[in-house]
């Protein structure tokens, strides 16, 4: 929890970031290395940042900044050595001295801590200069000057975070250990607080800068101490880490690597430990001091030794940031600010800085030297483990104190120059120390704050700012920016065991984790998560909060080959037993009652009679006998078979028809879509898809092509050849044949493959451009319809539908408009003849799945409605080519022609009394406002139902929901599947942050976000969503948190990472598209967006990021952070978003690693237009390939291989997906926004 | 001098013309107490195999108005190389290339036996023939294959240039592509929508390629065919296959339920493909009807089977809501094909009605066939469908396609109207009179569909006026124009000028007299008949023609099917008015009175009177309605054949008596178009309806026994007999008189 505090960070960096913005540079140098160079340099740069704050501003983009940052780096760099490392402190001092004269004269308020800092500080800028840079860092990183002032006050105070980590944590413990929570959070927050807050509260009054402030509380104490660089961290640390470490298992890690490589795990972990640790931290900060001690001598070994396991993928980024100039990324504006932060954090966090410290000096010590001398020495270090841990995650921030320490000690004076060098080589000298120990372990320091930094690397750069700012920053460090890697991590280490459905009010593990799931009474995640686990009683709670009620339902989704799929349930000729009065279906959460000859209703609490052949008797605990052997009874998923009541027209259905429709028109063919697509029809079609894998699929097949007309085909078994039957009357469109058309595979094999193999041949040399779309929709309905039957099209279309016909388009892709008021009509479709058809489609249980190979515009806002709203796929392949497109295209077609569906479905979900759906994301069609209608519906699509309270719910009966979906299964049997889920009540919000799921949370936006820029200009609609998350989090200030400085951002552990992805999504190509992004293109995503389920829009937002340096078998590397700074130049990254997956190579990847990938040494002899992988005989190349494949598998839709060469033109696309960087478009890096953030919950708060 | 019958035999062998009166009343005032008017029957592609082919074109009057052609009553001037049109009086030069005339040297056209005459254009591209096939496809499947034999026999029939398509319907209408590879295509269109040619022809594609395909020599020259309409020699085997796989209809019929048959749409659809392919070029669209339409526009009747289709009955109650709606539909439909010179034929097979009735004016303006049978697995339709592609001894087809027929008059005559299978050009010219009979209006006509024996009735009034006396031998000359698309392709214009003496009523009445040509008459006035009870109501027809003409021959047309409705569905009566007026003089008199012979051990075959009288027992009747060739058995000689007399070598004379009348059938059946349809039965046996409903009751229930008991049979029937009949026109007549 506390470390969500991280944002605090934010805070801090929002405050660096003046200063940072020169570390931001660094950062931008070597990546992490960099960064950490940056950050020395920033933190250099606070100083000197503070006086150029402007540049510093300036700086985090280029290198200015970093030049201040030498020189705050110089006075750091020997505090910042020291902060980082448990030495930060000790280095802290020194650099404090400095850091904290300009913080003293900007922050002044860093009284004692400050002080130290301050001098830092203040000697480079001017005391002006410190105080804006302060004010910058604090606030915001982008704007630091303005935010800054503001940011800084709270982001020192925020430092004090790691209260709220405090705070935090104990919720977080509080399900380990609630007692941790108030007790361990008291305890130790007040501990932690105090001592942070008093770091905080010093750093608070100096408001100025939160360094100060921050820093101060924690610099001043820990610094000082620490300011003796190791000694004094450590000893500080110690204590105060192990005092409050003691509660939670970080004492088992070295306080140091707890702090730092903990500290990121504890977070993902058990919030417990976290909080602990937070707490620790807090007073932990402080501890981190003692961490700091142990980083030294231990830290290294801690870190390296855990940290380094649980964060292989850091060592990589360490690597990275070596290798990386990363300082000189532009992502120094970002991470200056960050590192401003981190400083500021570390302020708050004391316990972070004091680890930096620490570490700084254990880094100096051992780190320094060894980037120094051999940046690529850092990738061992990071091999080490403890370069990695600092790179990747939160432990970054505890590794990266550690590793600071390294990289600081190392490459200060080398890394620095080494990655700063571009930037701020000037800078460098003076940093090194900080830098390299940032750099050079780059992550070292960082880790401290990379933690929070690592999130990104600039902060990572940052962080050495912190380290500057160590005293402020140390603290802060740790703590700073959340990291969703440390997240990932944390979770999955502690979800070991299989997750039990039948607590009511847990939350599942995150999607990010494997897991096994046993169902007692409730669904299993992977059918529903909830936004929030503990949903408050009252309205008024949940206006308060703000924290969206909301459930994403997968109902069909697949579940793993361990886990049962739903049983089948028959009640017989009545059909399922359900409610009287709401309906609600037999479910665990039914009472029986009178022996068991009635039952009560737990969603409205009507009784009613058990229908004899139903009747049990009950046993002594009320529970009828039988229970356990009826899955309706016991089971949180089931399915009925339904009777023909419900059934249309009380009439059994049909087995569905699958229709293909092809275009055959010039572009369709010349692209070679239509031989493509007609060969593999030929093998696919035995793979339709059928209940029963050893029955032959009774899915009945008919074929269209069809330009400016349609052509239907006769492929009657009985037939000699296939007949065409052309219907040019597309302005009413009906279908020419009945017998012939939809036909049985296997008994018109013969004819269908003649068909298929003529069909290329016959349009070889169509001239005919023009072509229909709303009539070959219409076609295949009519054909459904006429052969009475549910059923999917497959329509295979290339270009916007101009020929004379309903549903006629133009072309009205108008750039001017993006951006205005008017924008939103883009998203809407042009014509309302789509909404209609899609009504009728409905109507018959016609899906459409749409694959478009468009060569310019099509209006894919338009073409996607009818698929969108009846629970199709849209699918694009936008310039396709046979050869390069070929193999996603059919993957695509392969997978979406054999996956589980359900057809003419209807769902509805029923609630207990007091909440209510009220609002519906997805792909279907709503005639009413309840019932979700569904004319297909397969394993991959989610539904995201929003709850309203309309009532009070009780704590006792906590909220039931049940979901029940009725649909036809690809055999043709009318089902009833339910998913049902219970989630607690309460009436504190402090429960209801404590339960949340911020993927989920993200998941509601997103979709909530993507269906908004229908009616508003997508500017409103990101301010909404920035109030709403401002909102959510100021509340959990405001009451959840324990009281703290006012400038100090604190995150509830359970959001932690809501910034984080909320900027992800605030800055997609829909909400904020770039030039090159089309308008197609976003309304693409617009469609794609509001049928994922929570793990796909997760990866979507934050894209998976693999450093491949050393691969395992049975485990995948650990993943770094999306920013520029966590690359490095030696290495080669997978990049994974469940659209695109990308192989980037670094300039120079050792030729080992290239030998082993591509059969080639040469960087140079990389095709990057290859679209798989060379088979190579060598385990990593196989390894490699498993795990390309495993990612494919693992999504719904086959993602294309791109090869990324750096400094390559496609290296652009690329850097689209570092998300936590700033992106071209204008989107804030994560840094710039969580100060933002900052920003926007003080001013709620005041 | 020849007597008046064998002038008019004459005339009838070598013109084809037969007028009611061979010499004209001079004056409209005498005319008109004619009560038959000066009228013709004419047969335009009469068979001449004795007509020289004449290989250049006819030399016109240069009169404008007039434009006749040269022909044998013109005086020529040999000397000057002139000569005076004999319908105008102009005096015109001859063309340069008849410079060598001479007494001696006369050009065909001057030569007296060359009334009639046939030029050959050689001008022009030769437009290929067109048979577009219009196939129902609902119907039992032996039915089907029985069709699809037919039609694929048919193919062999046709010239191998020719050009065919086929266009199959159901609930869909299937336009089919023809020649090509592998998988067999169709345009299919709804069964309920209407079409214009425009439309038609851009959802065929069959868009003149000049706007985006501007590449390539073919769009030079006007393409001969498409994809629709192919040269037989081309498409034979993929044609005869596509016929084979023809499937019935697939569409599901639920029990109650009529198919649901576009045959509106699909007729419309085979007229516009045709319009915008072949305009003006002669076609025929062959339409195979297995059932009245049941959707669309042209539906006659819904597709309930609880509803049947309309009667008279319902027609006169005004219960036939379809019927208005359909004829207008199929209306327009033969309107448009006649512009464009098609013809579209029918061949409606079935039990019940198929809308003959709001459909006959497809194949009365056009030309077309109508044929009526019970199934299309009959030899009746086989023979007939075969028959259509009679061949002459050139091999060309018989038939002829959008022909146009232009009558020239002299001035004392003008062109009242004509009825038959044409359609007026709306041709005003000086020789239209203002008064009316049939299509009028005009002096030109289209024809789209001839065959030789195309008969059409011409009605002319004599305008002269009493006080302008014609001098004496003064004749009135009549000049037929036909031009038409022999099956070879060429434009042939067969030119036939004909005169008639004028006499003056008052004081040649006896010759006038004697020039009456009875059957003409009877027939021109039946066809007058015919034409309004086609257009008028029934009763006030009856009236009209009681008020016209009292003769025997009345009697039975009286009791027709050509005027009286009862006891036939609307569609027979449409049949059997279409064949009525487009058959020539001696079938019309068949159809009106029908032959009857009577075979007998008491000698030779003789006609007898078509009286229940001959019908005895001893007797074998063979009756030829036209439509029905009739054998009937009398009692006595059904009992010996029941016996099996005819089998034992002592009764060969019995057998020899049964045998002649079938081979008398035989050969009638062998030359009749449609082809009748042939029963054979005894008395007593049910289809001797047929006979019973022909004869002139003379011995009914009512006045069985007042009659000699052993002769003939009773008919049970009200109708009055011909001798009461008789009695009571003297009566009438003798009071009219006073």
């Amino acid at each position: 929890m506390n470390v969500n505090q991280h944002t605090p960070m934010a805070s801090p960096y929002g405050q660096p970031q003046p200063g940072y913005g020169h570390p931001g540079y660094a950062p931008l140098d070597g990546g992490y290395p960099v960064p950490y160079a940056p950050y020395n340099g920033p933190a250099s740069a606070y100083q000197p940042g503070a006086l150029p704050q402007g540049p510093a501003r300036g700086p985090p983009t280029s290198g200015p900044p970093p030049v201040s940052v030498p020189q705050p780096f110089n006075q750091y760099s020997p505090s910042q050595g020291d902060v980082q490392n448990g030495p930060p402190p000790m280095t802290q001092a020194p650099p404090r001295p400095a850091a904290s004269q300009p913080y003293n004269q900007g922050a002044v308020n860093p009284s004692g801590p400050h002080s130290s800092y301050p001098q830092h500080y203040g000697p480079p800028p001017s005391m002006q200069q410190v105080t804006n840079q302060m004010t910058g860092m604090q606030i915001n990183s982008g704007p630091p000057t303005a935010a800054g002032p503001g940011y800084v006050p709270p982001h020192s105070s925020q430092p004090p975070i790691s209260t709220a980590y405090s705070a935090a944590p104990p919720p977080a413990y509080s399900q380990a250990s609630p007692p941790a929570s108030s007790a361990p959070p008291q305890p130790p927050p007040p501990s932690g607080p105090a001592t942070s807050q008093q770091y905080y509260g010093s750093p608070q009054s100096p408001s100025q800068q939160p360094f100060n402030s921050s820093l101060p509380p924690t610099s001043q104490q820990q610094f000082t101490s620490p300011a003796p660089p190791p000694p004094s961290s450590q000893q500080t640390f110690p204590p105060s880490s192990q005092q409050t470490f003691p509660p939670s298992s970080q004492q088992t890690f070295p306080p140091s690597s707890q702090q730092t490589f903990l500290p990121p795990s504890q977070q993902n972990f058990p919030p417990s430990s976290q909080q602990t640790f937070p707490q620790s931290s807090f007073s932990g900060p402080m501890p981190p001091p003692s961490q700091a001690p142990a980083p030294p001598g231990s830290q290294p070994q801690q870190s390296f030794s855990p940290a380094q396991p649980p964060f292989s993928s850091a060592p990589p980024p360490v690597s990275q940031p070596a290798f990386i100039s990363g300082p000189p990324p532009s992502a120094q504006g970002s991470f200056p600010p960050r590192a401003p932060p981190p400083s500021s954090q570390s302020g708050s966090f004391p316990s972070a800085g004091p680890p930096p410290t620490s570490t700084p000096s254990s880094q100096y010590q051992g780190p320094m030297p060894p980037q120094q001398q051999h940046p690529p020495s850092q990738p061992s270090p990071y091999h080490a483990g403890p370069s990695p841990p600092s790179v990747q995650m939160p432990p970054t921030s505890m590794a990266q104190s550690n590793h600071l320490p390294p990289g600081p000690q190392g490459p200060p004076c080398p890394p620095g120059p080494m990655q700063q060098p571009p930037t701020q080589p000037g800078m460098q000298g003076g940093y090194p120390p900080q830098q390299n120990g940032a750099f050079g372990q780059v992550r070292g320091p960082q880790p401290g704050y990379a933690g929070p930094y690592p999130g990104q690397p600039n902060y990572g750069a940052p962080a050495p700012a912190p380290a500057p700012a160590p005293p402020a920053q140390k603290r802060l460090d740790p703590d700073s920016i959340p990291s969703p890697i440390q997240v990932i991590e944390d979770d999955r280490a502690k979800s070991t065991e299989p997750f039990t459905t039948g607590v009511r009010g847990q939350a599942p593990p995150l999607v990010t984790t494997n897991f096994q799931v046993k169902d007692q009474g409730n669904a299993s995640p992977r059918f529903i998560r909830c936004t929030a686990y503990n949903m408050p009683c009252t309205a008024d709670m949940a206006k308060q909060s703000q924290v969206p009620l909301a459930a994403v339902i997968k109902p069909l989704a697949t579940l793993p080959p361990d886990e049962t799929p739903p049983y089948l349930v028959d009640h017989g000729e009545g059909g399922p037993i359900r409610c009287n009065r709401c309906k609600a279906y037999m479910c665990p959460y039914m009472q029986f009652i009178e022996g068991g000859r009635r039952f009560q209703c737990g969603f409205c609490s009507c009784v009613t009679e058990v229908p004899p052949h139903y009747f049990q008797h009950l046993d002594h605990t009320g529970k009828r006998v039988d229970c356990y052997d009826r899955p309706e009874l016991s089971l949180g998923s089931y399915e009925f078979l339904a009777t023909v009541d419900y059934c249309k027209n009380n009439k059994l259905p049909q087995p569905p028809a699958f229709i293909f429709l092809i275009d055959v028109s010039y572009n369709a063919v010349k692209s070679g879509m239509v031989g493509i697509v007609c060969q593999e029809l030929k093998s696919l079609l035995d793979y339709l898809p059928r209940e029963n894998p050893e029955m032959d699929s009774v899915v009945r097949v008919g074929f269209v092509t069809y330009n400016k007309v349609l052509h239907f085909y006769n492929v009657k078994s009985s037939l000699a050849q296939p007949q065409m039957l052309v219907v040019s009357d597309v302005s009413d469109m009906f279908v020419p044949l009945l017998d012939g058309f939809l036909v049985n595979v296997n008994e018109s094999r013969l004819v269908i493959e003649s068909l298929l193999d003529q069909i290329p041949e016959m349009f070889a040399d169509t001239r005919e451009t023009e072509t229909v779309f709303g009539p070959v929709i219409q076609a295949g309905l009519e054909a459904l319809k006429a052969a009475d039957c549910a059923g999917k099209l497959f329509v295979f279309h290339t270009s916007l539908p101009i020929a004379e016909a309903p549903g006629k388009l133009k072309n009205r892709e108008d750039k001017k408009l993006i951006g205005t008021d008017k924008e939103k009509s883009l998203f809407q479709p042009q014509v309302g003849f789509y909404n209609t058809l899609a009504k009728d489609c409905v109507a018959q249980g016609c899906c459409v799945d749409l694959f478009l190979f468009p060569n310019q515009y099509v209006d894919v806002a338009t073409l996607s409605v009818v698929p969108v709203s009846t629970g199709g796929s849209v699918y694009k392949y936008t310039y396709f080519q046979a050869q390069s497109d070929q193999e996603r295209f059919l993957n695509d077609l392969r997978r979406d022609i054999q996956k589980l569906v359900g057809f003419d479905a209807v769902m509805r979900v029923r609630t207990s009394t007091g909440i209510r759906a009220t609002d519906f994301f997805g792909s279907f069609f709503m005639s009413n406002t309840t019932d979700v209608e569904l004319a297909g519906l397969d394993c991959d699509k989610a539904i995201t139902v929003e709850f309203k309270h309309d009532d009070k719910l009780s704590e006792e009966t906590g909220a039931l929901m049940q979901c029940a979906i009725l649909y036809t299964s690809c055999s043709g049997h009318r089902r009833l599947r339910i998913h049902n889920m219970a989630v607690n009540c309460c009436s504190q919000l402090a429960d209801l942050y404590r339960n949340c799921e911020t993927d989920t949370i993200i998941n509601f936006f997103s979709k909530y976000a993507f269906r908004g820029v229908l009616n508003n200009p997508t500017k409103a609609v990101r301010d909404t969503l920035i109030n709403q998350c401002a909102q959510i989090l100021a509340c959990y200030r405001k009451n959840c948190a324990s009281p703290s400085s006012a400038g100090q951002l604190i995150l509830p552990e359970c959001m932690k990472l809501l910034p984080v992805y909320l900027n992800c999504v605030l800055k997609s190509d829909l909400l904020l598209p770039g030039a090159d992004v089309s308008l197609d293109d976003r309304a693409y995503l617009r469609q794609l967006i509001s049928c994922m389920d929570v793990s796909e829009s997760h990866v979507f937002f934050y894209p998976r990021l693999l450093p491949l340096l050393k691969l395992e078998s049975g485990s995948l590397p650990v993943a770094v952070r999306d920013s520029e700074e966590r690359l490095s130049k030696g290495g080669v990254y997978l990049l994974e978003t469940g659209l695109h997956l990308f192989l980037w190579v670094g300039a120079s990847a050792q030729q080992e690693l290239l030998l082993n990938i591509f059969g080639t040494t040469s960087f140079s002899q990389i095709d990057p237009s290859m679209t798989s992988l060379p088979v190579l005989d060598n385990p990593f190349s196989q390894r490699l390939r498993e795990i390309v494949d495993s990612f494919r598998a693992q999504r719904p839709r086959y993602m294309k291989l791109m090869v990324v060469k750096q400094e390559d033109r496609a290296e652009l696309i690329f850097r689209h997906f570092l998300v936590e960087d700033k992106c071209a478009s204008g989107g804030a890096s994560y840094v710039d926004f969580l100060c933002h953030m900052h920003k926007e919950i003080r001013q709620l708060l005041s | 001098m020849a007597t008046f019958p064998e002038y008019i035999s004459q005339n009838e062998e070598r013109d084809g013309v037969r007028f009611s009166w061979n010499v004209w009343p001079s004056s409209r005032l005498e005319a008109t107490r004619m009560v038959v008017p000066v009228a013709a029957l004419f047969t335009p592609l009469r068979e001449r195999p004795d007509l020289p082919p004449i290989q250049y074109e006819p030399v016109l009057c240069s009169r404008a108005t007039c434009r006749a052609v040269l022909n044998p009553l013109c005086q020529v001037d040999y000397r000057a190389k002139l000569w005076a049109c004999n319908f105008c009086y102009q005096r015109n030069q001859f063309p340069p290339s008849y410079s060598g005339i001479s007494e001696v040297n006369q050009p065909a056209e001057l030569l007296p036996q060359f009334s009639t005459i046939e030029y050959v254009v050689q001008r022009g591209p030769q437009m290929p023939l067109v048979f577009l096939y219009v196939v129902d496809t609902c119907m039992e499947d032996e039915d089907l294959q029985a069709l699809k034999e037919s039609l694929q026999m048919s193919l062999s029939l046709l010239p191998p240039t020719a050009l065919v398509g086929l266009i199959t319907f159901g609930r869909m209408v299937q336009v089919h592509e023809l020649g090509c590879e592998g998988i067999s295509k169709s345009y299919v269109f709804r069964g309920t929508k209407d079409l214009s040619a425009k439309q038609l022809q851009e959802m065929l594609g069959l868009t003149k390629p000049s706007a985006n395909q501007g590449r390539g020599p073919q769009t030079a020259q006007p393409p001969l065919s498409n994809r629709f309409l192919q040269p037989v020699q081309k498409v034979d085997m993929n044609l005869t296959d596509l016929l084979g796989e023809l499937q019935r209809d697939p569409w599901p019929v639920t029990q109650g339920k009529r198919p649901l048959r576009s045959l509106g749409v699909a007729m419309s659809i085979a007229v516009g493909l045709l319009e915008c392919t072949f305009p003006n070029s002669g076609a025929r669209i062959m339409t195979f009807i297995g059932g009245p339409a049941t959707q669309g526009p042209g539906m006659v009747v819904g597709d309930e089977l609880k509803t049947p289709i309309r009667s008279w009955h319902d027609i006169e109650k005004d219960n036939a809501k379809f019927m208005k709606k359909a004829t207008k539909h199929y209306e327009s439909l033969a309107n448009r094909a006649s512009t464009n010179g098609h013809m579209i034929d029918m061949y409606a097979c079935a039990l019940d009605q198929t809308g003959l009735l709001e459909m006959k004016c497809c194949a009365n303006y056009t030309g077309g066939y109508m044929v009526m049978a019970d199934s299309f697995n009959t030899s009746l339709f086989k023979q007939t469908f075969q028959r259509v592609f009679t061949k002459d001894v050139q091999g060309s087809f018989k038939m002829a396609f959008a022909a146009t027929l232009e009558v020239k008059t002299s001035r004392e005559v003008k062109l009242s109207g004509a009825i038959g299978p044409c359609v007026s050009l709306n041709a005003k010219g000086p020789c239209v009179s203002e008064n009316e009979i049939g299509t009028g209006g005009t002096c030109q006509w289209k024809i789209c569909g001839l065959d030789p024996s195309t008969t059409l009735a011409l009605y002319f009034e004599v305008v002269n006026q009493h006080k302008a006396p014609i001098p004496q031998g003064g004749r009135g000359a009549i000049q037929f124009v036909s031009q038409y698309q022999h099956s070879s392709g060429q434009r042939r214009i067969r030119v036939t000028t004909t005169a008639r003496n004028w006499a003056d009523a008052q004081t040649q009445i006896q010759s006038i007299a004697a020039s009456f040509d009875q059957e003409a008459a009877a027939i021109l006035m039946a066809r007058l008949a015919v034409y309004r009870a086609e257009t008028e109501e029934g009763p006030d027809v009856l009236r009209w023609l009681d008020r016209q003409l009292i003769r025997l021959f009345m009697f039975h047309l009286r009791r027709s099917p050509f005027l009286q409705v009862f006891n036939n569905s609307p569609d027979e009566s449409s049949y059997y008015r279409h064949q009525f007026n487009r058959q020539d003089l001696t079938q019309a008199l068949i159809m009106v009175q029908p032959v009857l012979y009577a075979y007998s051990f008491s000698g030779p075959p003789e006609p007898v009177l078509l009286d229940s009288s001959s019908i005895l027992p001893d007797r074998i009747l063979l009756m030829d309605t036209f439509f029905q060739i009739l054998i009937y058995h009398g009692e006595t000689v059904a009992q010996w054949r029941k016996a099996g007399y005819q089998e034992m070598s002592e009764y060969e004379n019995f057998k020899h008596l049964l045998q002649a009348p079938v081979d008398d059938a035989q050969e009638l059946l062998h030359t009749r178009f449609p082809m009748p349809r042939y029963i054979d039965t005894e008395h007593g046996g049910s289809q001797a309806r047929f006979l019973l409903s022909k004869v002139n009751p003379s011995q009914t229930h009512n006045n069985m026994y007042t009659w000699g008991q052993e002769s003939g049979a009773p008919i049970l029937t009200d109708d009055v007999s011909l001798q009461v009949f008789m009695d009571h026109l003297k009566k009438l007549a003798v009071s009219s008189a006073a």
